[in-house]
């Protein structure tokens, strides 16, 4: 079992064990009905490595297929193509329930919207506790215990303070933590956080990303953290990877794919975002051509060169191969040959 | 100095039928803004800038309430005006644009006849004329003319977000109210709005109060800015000299709350904590609670001193009247 999948590991990742290894990993929906049926193309060919301890931040506009991605990648939505790969193991196509519950545990989610993501019929300590008997991670004599040491991680001490509160009675940033807790709880080597600060007020952001990195660190985690902001991506990640309309167009260390970027959309990104130090009115004007494309009709070739001013005809006929533009930082453009 | 087009002076609001109002959620604001300019305010939530923006724009309903204080437009006070008044000022001398407004428009309706509806309230009745300034507008904002005919749905978030700021300067407003417009919206579709909003009152000549919690962004679009605290004006200066050097604490946490997009990555510390209630306010200064810099025994007791550091900047905190503001 072990050797068919480190035969589908690239020459430099061999003799270390990713915590997660997707290949061409595709996903379409079909929407509408009754005659107007389309096929819309939420993930294409995504090939993407977690390592353990990581930080990656997966950068994109909405509908560009970061959720999706987080769904398919924690079994919530099953893919149309493509493997997955969990702590070497591969994601079979048809799972048993006990495979399922040994995947499920090692992959967690923490959701964009603290406010639907709690049960609001089920206390905290209800919530927190459900991952302990799914995954039947600890006797039911030490839950308590177990409860409150995550709800303190989490910052929400006293424990017994918050421990029978529903979720009306939590504000948005402390419901945050007790999806962070929940998460927790399974244990797991991946926490993949879908946008888990964009609902919350500026004040709490920092707070709650703080709150991940530390966690992350003390237990050596590995997190994907799902974002559009770019100046959050920077601070939380060792690495960024960009999407766009359905495909990761750009991955490399943070510093360089901020500092340096290559692919004409991710520098698209970098001047959109807001930034002080753009000196008001002397900075060039800021030309965005065109909307992203519809998802149901996507060019053959590369997504974004309907959008680019530097397309040329290879552009059009078919998606450009990665390229090396530096150490691990790869890109999917045909201007870096 | 080009003459204040909106001037705000020594406002208190309130929300409340008791007397007076349990909460005060704008307390003694004073601001002008002239024409061409683009007037920032920044804050978290709750800390009144939705409030200010809805009595500066005449739209304060009840339980909402002026407790003092004055709004003039061009010389008139709109706190006086009646409801008849003020409607016939909307929309064509201010108009107000809201976070998420892209889902003001009616969803069953042409964006065509909305605007007509619009300016036929307006007294723009013949088609022709109507026509051409919409068409007018969605150039501004740089709207292809066909979508015109179109339902909202069939536009995207972004461009339906245009096409609500295309009503809004239809009639050529003068005073332009954009409250969060851009928050919902992805980074891209921001910059183009923000860019087109830029060149618009240039060409216009329109002032704008631009409202956000995004500092980065204001520092950037705006030229002055307002930072507001619990109901208060804590600092105002023009925005570079805001950005390189802030003078309030609050200012100093609202800036480090946005992560940069480069440089060395160090961990920063956010702001902690949460505003007050505006029911129960702090003694002395609001900010007190949560400041890293908080004098005890002053802060906490007696209300901080409006310091003018220049005619244009002004910060309202004990330590800049005590000279060490600087010091971190």
């Amino acid at each position: 079992m072990s050797s068919v999948v480190r035969s589908a590991v690239p020459e430099e990742d061999v003799g270390q064990q990713n915590v997660l290894e997707v290949r061409g990993l595709t996903k379409f929906f079909h929407v509408g009905g009754f005659g107007r049926r389309r096929l819309v193309r939420a993930l294409s060919d995504v090939d993407l490595t977690i390592r353990p301890g990581e930080v990656l931040a997966l950068v994109g506009e909405s509908g560009s297929g970061k959720t999706t991605f987080a769904r398919t990648v924690s079994n919530l939505d099953r893919p149309t193509a493509g493997e997955i790969f969990v702590e070497g193991r591969l994601l079979p196509r048809r799972v048993s329930t006990r495979r399922l519950r040994w995947y499920r545990r090692r992959i967690q989610m923490i959701f964009q919207d603290p406010y639907s993501s709690l049960d609001p019929l089920h206390t905290v300590e209800h919530t927190v506790t459900r991952p302990f008997r799914s995954f039947r991670i600890v006797p039911r004599s030490q839950e308590r215990a177990e409860v409150d040491e995550l709800l303190t991680q989490v910052g929400l001490v006293p424990a017994e303070d918050f421990r029978h509160r529903f979720p009306h009675e939590l504000s948005g940033g402390q419901r945050q933590r007790v999806g962070i807790a929940r998460a927790l709880a399974a244990r797991p080597s991946l926490i993949l956080a879908d946008e888990p600060t964009s609902m919350l007020d500026v004040s709490i952001r920092l707070t709650i990303m703080n709150l991940l990195l530390d966690l992350q660190r003390s237990k050596s985690l590995s997190l994907v953290f799902i974002t559009h902001d770019l100046g959050g991506a920077y601070y939380m990640s060792d690495r960024i990877a960009i999407m766009y309309a359905s495909h990761i167009v750009e991955i490399g260390p943070s510093q360089e794919v901020m500092g340096e970027p290559r692919h004409p959309y991710t520098q698209l990104l970098r001047r959109a975002a807001p930034d002080p130090d753009n000196s008001p009115g002397t900075g060039s004007r800021f030309e965005a051509h065109g909307d992203p494309p519809d998802l149901a009709a996507l060019p053959p070739g590369c997504p974004f060169a309907p959008r680019c001013s530097f397309v040329k005809d290879e552009c059009l006929g078919s998606l450009p191969e990665w390229r090396e533009v530096g150490a691990s930082h790869q890109v999917r453009c045909v201007l870096y040959d | 100095m080009a003459p204040a087009l909106l001037e705000v002076s020594q406002l208190s609001v309130g929300y409340g039928w008791e007397l007076p109002p349990s909460v005060i959620a704008v307390r003694d604001v004073s601001l002008t803004v002239s024409a061409g300019e683009i007037f920032g305010i920044a804050g978290e939530s709750g800390c009144g800038k939705t409030t200010l923006a809805l009595t500066a724009a005449g739209l304060l309903e009840p339980p909402g309430r002026v407790i003092s204080g004055a709004v003039r437009f061009e010389g008139t006070d709109l706190t006086t005006l009646s409801a008849d008044e003020l409607r016939r000022m909307r929309l064509a001398e201010i108009a107000v644009v809201f976070q998420a407004s892209m889902n003001v428009l009616n969803p069953v309706m042409r964006i065509r006849d909305q605007f007509y509806d619009a300016m036929a309230a307006h007294g723009i009745s013949s088609k022709t004329e109507a026509r051409e300034r919409a068409d007018d507008s969605f150039d501004l904002v740089k709207i292809p003319r066909r979508f015109f005919d179109a339902y909202p749905h069939q536009l995207s978030g972004g461009m339906r977000q245009r096409a609500v700021i295309a009503l809004a300067i239809v009639l050529r407003p003068k005073l332009l109210f954009l409250d969060e417009p851009t928050t919902a919206l992805d980074v891209v579709v921001q910059r183009t709005i923000l860019e087109s909003l830029d060149e618009l009152r240039r060409e216009l000549g329109f002032g704008v109060v631009f409202i956000t919690h995004d500092l980065s962004l204001l520092v950037e679009i705006a030229d002055r800015i307002a930072i507001m605290y619990a109901g208060v004006i804590v600092e105002e200066a023009p925005a570079r000299e805001l950005y390189e050097r802030p003078g309030h604490p609050y200012t100093r946490a609202l800036m480090s709350a946005f992560p940069p997009l480069g440089g060395p990555r160090e961990r920063l510390p956010g702001i902690g904590g949460q505003p007050p209630d505006l029911r129960s306010l702090p003694i002395g200064c609001p900010f007190a609670p949560r400041c890293p810099q908080k004098i005890e025994g002053v802060c906490d007791t007696v209300a901080p001193p409006h310091v003018q550091r220049n005619p244009a900047h002004r910060v309202v905190c004990q330590l800049e009247a005590r000279g060490e503001a600087d010091l971190v």
